[in-house]
């Protein structure tokens, strides 16, 4: 099982080395200049490239940038918050997104199960097609036009939730936005747990554990459950992150400082700062990488099948 | 009906609501259960014998409509008793009271019939902490016992082990297990050696003979293999399309069958003594029943079939005290039909065989 850790690990890190260097590449073809260039003459821009490195060899540049990585250090802003250390700016903005998202996550899943439970154990009844009514709804609705109605009607019509973002009463004013970013998930966990407990239902165990006589809540706890969990596991994990990151859209919709609206904010302001944009993507992916990893190593824990596979590998 | 009788099950009528219409899939059975004896029902796919088990199991899919008949079920040594209805006690009462403790099945695929994410020991527990009264360790004693009745050699470490840690073989046993471990009185096989290797099929049907004697258990087998029922059945119920056709002791039914059906099963049979280089099949395949067959069900693969049996269905004739068949070549105006030679040469030979060993 250690082997099999150590070895799923390894291959993380790998995989992200690989990832930081197509970024670090791809930043670097990307059209557009990392310094507001129309506020610059040529001469200042010659400096401002020689200063940064970027004429160097993109190998050179490359294990330059990794050094001050394995460092802790992201470099400095370019031309967003010029000056400040991107690690500073994105205190905040990773506290804010990730608070956000994993009440985002809580609720979905939380609610995404029930739902799915619920509509598994009436399967065929009204609650079942309600479920799949509400899914259907919430995964075709995005999350921004599902939050601009929540504004218009508890913010506009009812005024009760404020408008924006307020750092000031975190709690209350990330309501609305958790709300509308757990829709998708809510939707994907509830259809995705119905489907799973239906084809679980059907299976030949759960027909010994009935012959055996076992029957309703003790019959779903034991055999149920367990098994249909596992391959919602393998979904939820890429919402998760996508959750974290925080929703571009979203983020930017309600005010808040948070890593969607930094990246947005970092492509689009003048000039491209290379530097958050690579800071964002190396969390993006450190992010999907981990969460990926963790969820192979709960399989190990909620399927005895791999775990005996993992043992076997040792 | 004898007072031993402890399961009956009379004139069960069973359709299913499917996209493409009604299915009639059972359309009037009969079938007693002695104490102590063994029944084999034989069929096609499609016969309807898993589906009349399953009524008696309450595991009917959700699209089946039970439109008459009873399930009859008495407790033994409780024989002034009334007979339960199993169809009309509701499925919570049925998996309470009847499931597992008194009437217990075993499927035909060991492979997907266990629970993938528990123990196997675990898996037998269940059964006896769900029906007997008896402490944890208590059950885990009695959990190791089953395992070591059912021919599982280091029980104690096998406990922990999940199901595909163990051989086919293994696994059915551990669902043997786990029928038994509630002490039921009626034990009910689905096919359980037709998804296992034939060396392993004889040790299993050994297995549970041995156990039918030990724990004086009634036993059911769901079956297409004669030569399961030749080596375990006291009575056999042949079923074609969702009739009993023939009925009778295992010696009736295979030296003396009187159901051109039956002489098609018997016939089909594997036989290395003969002298014919093709297997015989039954020609044709049994009907789809979205539609209700008219007259004899059987009528349009059978070579013997006679006007009548295109008009009307044949009742059940009585051959001998524990012998019926439902063919209108029984019926005292019909000419009389030899058995075809091959098969009457067949059953000569095996008549023979068995009384070398008698």
């Amino acid at each position: 099982m250690v082997k099999y850790v150590f070895k799923r690990v390894g291959m993380a890190a790998l995989t992200l080395l690989i990832i930081v260097f197509l970024l670090f590449w791809l930043v670097r073809v990307m059209p557009g200049n990392p310094f507001p260039s129309e506020r610059m003459s040529d001469v200042q821009i010659a400096a401002k490239r020689a200063e940064l490195g970027l004429d160097d060899p993109i190998l050179v540049q490359f294990r330059n940038y990794v050094a001050k990585l394995l460092k802790g250090d992201f470099g400095n802003g370019t031309s967003l918050y010029y000056g400040v250390p991107i690690k500073t700016v994105l205190r905040t903005a990773v506290s804010n997104s990730f608070r956000i998202g994993g009440f985002a996550i809580l609720l979905g899943t939380a609610v995404g199960l029930l739902l799915g439970i619920t509509a598994a154990l009436n399967r065929g009844r009204f609650l079942d097609g309600f479920c799949t009514v509400f899914s259907i709804i919430g995964v075709c609705v995005p999350s921004y036009v599902f939050l601009i109605f929540l504004q218009y009607t508890f913010s506009f019509k009812i005024p009760f939730f404020p408008y924006f973002f307020d750092a000031d009463r975190f709690a209350f004013s990330s309501v609305m936005p958790a709300l509308s970013l757990s829709l998708f998930t809510m939707s994907t966990i509830a259809r995705f747990t119905r489907n799973e407990m239906v084809e679980v239902f059907d299976s030949d165990y759960v027909r010994l554990a009935e012959a055996k006589g076992m029957y309703g809540g003790k019959l779903v706890r034991a055999h149920v459950l367990r098994n249909a969990l596992i391959p919602i596991v393998t979904v939820l994990a890429p919402l998760v992150v996508d959750l974290l990151t925080g929703a571009l859209v979203v983020e930017k919709i309600y005010g808040i400082n948070g890593i969607g609206k930094l990246m947005v904010d970092a492509i689009t302001g003048e000039g491209i700062d290379y530097n958050y944009v690579l800071a964002l993507g190396i969390l993006y992916s450190t992010l999907y990488i981990a969460v990926m990893l963790l969820v192979d190593l709960l399989y190990g824990v909620l399927d005895p099948r791999i775990r005996v596979a993992a043992k076997e590998e040792d | 009906m004898s007072a031993e009788t402890i399961l009956k099950i009379s004139d069960l009528d069973i359709s299913f609501r499917t996209n493409a219409g009604v299915v009639h899939a059972i359309r009037g059975v009969d079938m007693d259960l002695q104490k102590g004896e063994t029944v084999a029902v034989v069929g096609e796919s499609g016969s309807g014998k898993s589906v009349t088990m399953k009524a008696v199991m309450g595991l009917l899919d959700s699209n089946a409509v039970v439109n008459s008949g009873e399930i009859l079920y008495r407790r033994p040594g409780d024989e002034d008793a009334q007979m339960i209805d199993l169809l009309k006690i509701g499925k919570k009462q049925l998996r309470q009271d009847i499931n597992g403790q008194h009437i217990a099945m075993v499927f035909q695929d060991p492979m997907t019939s266990l629970d993938p994410t528990m123990p196997i020991g675990r898996q037998i527990m269940e059964g006896i902490l769900l029906h007997k009264n008896v402490s944890q360790s208590e059950a885990r004693r009695r959990a190791l016992e089953l395992l070591e009745l059912v021919g599982i050699n280091d029980a104690e470490k096998r406990f922990k082990n999940y199901p595909h840690q163990l051989s086919g073989g293994m696994r059915q046993r551990v669902v043997i297990a786990i029928a038994l471990s509630a002490d039921p009185d009626i034990l009910i096989c689905d096919e359980p050696t037709t998804a296992l290797d034939v060396t392993i099929q004889a040790k299993i049907l050994e297995l549970i003979k041995s156990i039918q004697e030990k724990m004086k258990l009634s036993v059911i087998y769901i079956t297409h293999d004669l030569g399961v029922v030749a080596k375990v059945a006291d009575y056999v119920n042949v079923m074609y399309a969702g009739r009993i056709v023939e009925v009778g002791n295992v010696n009736e039914i295979f030296y003396e069958p009187c159901h051109p059906y039956t002489w098609g099963l018997l016939s089909a049979m594997p036989d290395i003594n003969t002298d014919d280089d093709r297997l015989y099949s039954i020609p044709g395949s049994p009907p789809n029943l979205l539609h209700e067959p008219v007259g004899d069900a059987f009528a349009d693969r059978n070579p013997f079939a006679m006007a009548i049996d295109k008009k009307a269905a044949p009742p059940m004739f009585k051959i001998s005290e524990t012998h019926f068949a439902a063919t209108w070549l029984l019926h005292p105006d019909a000419p009389k039909v030899e058995l075809p030679e091959e098969l009457r040469h067949r059953i000569e030979r095996a008549r023979k065989e068995a009384e070398q060993y008698l």
